[in-house]
C-alpha cells in the first residue's frame, strides 16, 4: 500500500521539481534587468495562484452544470433534445477559446469574472457531452435487467447508469481540465490574470526566459492534473 | 397461478398486433415454455407479465390478483427475471449482483449474505471464490449461472426466463439445463420460459405453448405435442424425427434400473478375472471402480494385451466422458457421438459409478415408443 503511494507520487514530484527548478533558475540568473523585474518569486506565485483560481472555480462550476445537464438530457423524455444538444455542443467545441473570451469581453467587460465565466462555458462542453454519451452508452439489457428486478428510474440512474458511465464522465473532466489550463493563459488578454501574464509580457518585451517560465509551468500543470485525475479514477474504478 | 386473458400488445407505430388476444393459464409449480419462430410474440408475452411492456388490452392475473392494478416495482420484486443477454451489472461484484433484489427489498445485511452464499452454492459456484469477482472475469456459462442465482435469491414464487441458456455452447447448455431441472425439482417454482429451440422446450417443460404470429397454436404437455400436433405448423416445428425427440423426455435414471449389465470390476481384480469379464461384456470393455465405488477407469481388450501391471488399477485407462443420471437420453446420445463410442458411463455427483448406457438401450427406447 505504502509502496503504491510512492509509485503514485513519483510523476507528480518530478513535474513539481522541474517547475521549481525552472522558476529558481530564472529568478536567480536573470539575463537582464527587465527579466529580473518581471520574474520574481512573488510575481510567479501570484500568477500561479491566479491561474489555479481561474481553473478551479470554472472547473468546479462546469463539472456540476455539465454532469447535471448531461443527466437531464439522457432522460427518455428529453432524449431527442439531448441528441440535438450533443450536436450543438460538438459545433461549440470548434469555436476557438480566444474567440469565446473576446465574445464575452464585449458583453461582460474586462476582468477576472469574465474570464472565469468564459472558461466555465468552454469547459462545460466536453463534460456534458461525455456524461450524455456515457449514460446513453449503457447497454440496454443492463437497464432492462435492473428494471425487471424492481429498480425505479432514480435507483437505476444512481446505482447503475452513473457508476457505469463514471469512467467516461471522468474522461470528459480530464479533457476539460487540460483545455482549461491552456485556455486560461489567454485570460490575460481581458485582464483576467494567470500564467498568460508572464507569457504575453515576455512576448511583448522579447525575453525568452519570461515566456519559457510561464509556458512550462502551464504545460506541467496540465500534465500533472491529467495524471492525478487518471490515478484517482483508477483507484475508484476497479471493475473494468 | 398465472392467467392471461385476451392479452394484446400493439407496439406504437405498428398496425399488426405483436400479441393478439392471447389466453393462457399456467398452474402453480409448472414450467410453461413459450416456443415459436422469431417475431412470434413469445418474448413480448413474457415481458408483459412483469410489465416491462404494458399490455394494450386484456388482463393478467397472478394468484388471482390483477397485475395491471399493482405497483410495477412491487410486482417485479417478487418475480425472478432472467434475460437472454443476462445483463449482469459490470461495475458490481458477483455478490453485489446477486444481492440486487434483497438490497431493493432492504433485507438485513447478514440475511443477504447468507442467502447469496446459499443460492450461489445452489447454482454450482463456490461463493468463497466467486463472490468478490467481477462479471468480466467469468466465462459465459458462469455468467448464466449468476444470472439464474440473481433471479432466485429472494425466492420469488414466479420466474420469467428469456432464453436463459441461449448464449453458451451446446455441452454447457445441456449441463445448465440439467442443473436447472434439478433445482426446479426442489424449488417447484412457477416458470415462464421462452425459447426458440424446440428440443430445449421439450426437455424443460411441463407444458409447451407453441406460438405463431401473436397467438398460441397449441398448448399441451410435451408428450401430447409430440404424439398429436394440432396442425402442420406444429408438426413442422417439432420436426419429422419425433421419436428421436422423445429421447429428450426420458431421463437416464428412468431406464437405468431396468438394464441388466455387468457389475464393475474392483481395482484389485487380477488379469484372469478381467479377461473373464471382458468376454461377457457386450461393450467389449469393463469399468473399474475403487473401494468407494468411484469410477477409476476402463479396460478394453487392447489394454489387456498391453498390460503394464498385475491388477486392474495398474493399467486401466481414464474415462473422460461420463454423464449423470439426471441427464436425458438425448444428452447421453450426444456424449456418445462426441466421444465416438457406443456407450457412456453413468456416474453421480461424487463420481461414483451407477451403470452404463449403450446405443442399443437408446434404440430400444425409441422402438418401444413408436
Amino acid at each position: 500500500m505504502l509502496q503504491n503511494i510512492w509509485k503514485w507520487l513519483i510523476v507528480p514530484l518530478i513535474m513539481i521539481s522541474i517547475g521549481a527548478a525552472i522558476v529558481i533558475y530564472a529568478v536567480n540568473n536573470p539575463t537582464d534587468s527587465i527579466v529580473a523585474r518581471m520574474v520574481t518569486y512573488e510575481r510567479v506565485f501570484r500568477v500561479i495562484r491566479e491561474h489555479m483560481t481561474l481553473l478551479l472555480v470554472s472547473m468546479f462550476a462546469a463539472t456540476i452544470v455539465g454532469v447535471a445537464a448531461g443527466i437531464m438530457l439522457s432522460r427518455p423524455r428529453l432524449y431527442y433534445v439531448g441528441r440535438v444538444v450533443e450536436n450543438i455542443v460538438n459545433i461549440g467545441q470548434t469555436v476557438p477559446s480566444l474567440a469565446i473570451l473576446a465574445l464575452f469581453y464585449t458583453i461582460l467587460g474586462l476582468g477576472f469574472r469574465t474570464a472565469v465565466f468564459a472558461l466555465f462555458l468552454y469547459s462545460i462542453l466536453p463534460i456534458l457531452r461525455n456524461t450524455f454519451a456515457g449514460i446513453d452508452g449503457v447497454d440496454n439489457h443492463i437497464i432492462e435487467a435492473a428494471k425487471g428486478m424492481g429498480m425505479n428510474q432514480y435507483r437505476i440512474l444512481t446505482r447503475i447508469e452513473l457508476p457505469i458511465a463514471f469512467p467516461i464522465i471522468v474522461a470528459g473532466i480530464r479533457t476539460a481540465v487540460v483545455i482549461n489550463v491552456g485556455a486560461a493563459t489567454l485570460a490575460t488578454f481581458i485582464a483576467g490574470g494567470g500564467l498568460g501574464d508572464l507569457i504575453v509580457t515576455g512576448l511583448s518585451v522579447h525575453r525568452d526566459m519570461i515566456i519559457i517560465t510561464g509556458a512550462t509551468i502551464a504545460a506541467l500543470t496540465a500534465v500533472l492534473l491529467d495524471y492525478l485525475i487518471g490515478r484517482i479514477e483508477e483507484r475508484i474504478v476497479r471493475w473494468s | 397461478m398465472i392467467k392471461l386473458e385476451k392479452l394484446t400488445k400493439i407496439f406504437p407505430g405498428q398496425k399488426e398486433a405483436a400479441v393478439k388476444e392471447l389466453d393462457l393459464e399456467i398452474k402453480e409449480g409448472d414450467v410453461c415454455v413459450l416456443v415459436g419462430p422469431s417475431g412470434c410474440g413469445k418474448t413480448t408475452t413474457m415481458k408483459m407479465i412483469n410489465r416491462i411492456y404494458e399490455p394494450t388490452g386484456g388482463k393478467i392475473y397472478i394468484g388471482g390478483e390483477d397485475v395491471l392494478k399493482m405497483d410495477p416495482i412491487k410486482l417485479r420484486l417478487d418475480i425472478g427475471y432472467v434475460i437472454q443477454e443476462i445483463g449482469l451489472f459490470p461495475h458490481m461484484t458477483i455478490e453485489q449482483n446477486v444481492a440486487t433484489v434483497p438490497n431493493e427489498k432492504r433485507w438485513p445485511k447478514e440475511k443477504i449474505k447468507e442467502k447469496v452464499d446459499e443460492v450461489m452454492t445452489l447454482v454450482g459456484l463456490d461463493p468463497n471464490i466467486y463472490n468478490t469477482r467481477y462479471p468480466s472475469a467469468l466465462s459465459g456459462g458462469q455468467r448464466q449461472r449468476v444470472g439464474v442465482a440473481r433471479a432466485m435469491v429472494s425466492d420469488p414464487p414466479i420466474m420469467l426466463m428469456d432464453e436463459p441458456f441461449g448464449a453458451v455452447d451446446p455441452i454447457t447448455r445441456a449441463r445448465l439445463q440439467n442443473e436447472f431441472l434439478r433445482i426446479q425439482e426442489r424449488m417447484g417454482k412457477t416458470i415462464v420460459f421462452v425459447t426458440h429451440d424446440i428440443d430445449e422446450a421439450i426437455k424443460m417443460s411441463d407444458t409447451i405453448a407453441v406460438m405463431r404470429e401473436g397467438v398460441i397454436v397449441q398448448h399441451a404437455t410435451p408428450s401430447d405435442l409430440l404424439s398429436s400436433p394440432a396442425d402442420e405448423f406444429v408438426s413442422n416445428l417439432v420436426g419429422r424425427n419425433r421419436s428421436i425427440k422423445r429421447l429428450h423426455l426420458i431421463r437416464i435414471h428412468e431406464i437405468l434400473d431396468e438394464i441388466d449389465r455387468l457389475k464393475p470390476t474392483p481395482e484389485n481384480a487380477s488379469t484372469e478375472e478381467i479377461q473373464k469379464q471382458l468376454d461377457k461384456s457386450e461393450i467389449r470393455a469393463v469399468m473399474v471402480v475403487d473401494r468407494d465405488n468411484k469410477l477409476k477407469g476402463i479396460i478394453g481388450a487392447n489394454d489387456l494385451k498391453q498390460r503394464t501391471g498385475e491388477v486392474a488399477a495398474d493399467y486401466c485407462q481414464d474415462v473422460t466422458d461420463t454423464i449423470t443420471s439426471d441427464a436425458t437420453l438425448n444428452d447421453a446420445l450426444s456424449v456418445m457421438l462426441e466421444a465416438g463410442e457406443g456407450y457412456v458411463a453413468v456416474v453421480n455427483e461424487n463420481d461414483q459409478y451407477e451403470g452404463t448406457i449403450t446405443l442399443g438401450d437408446l434404440l430400444n427406447v425409441v422402438k418401444e415408443d413408436s
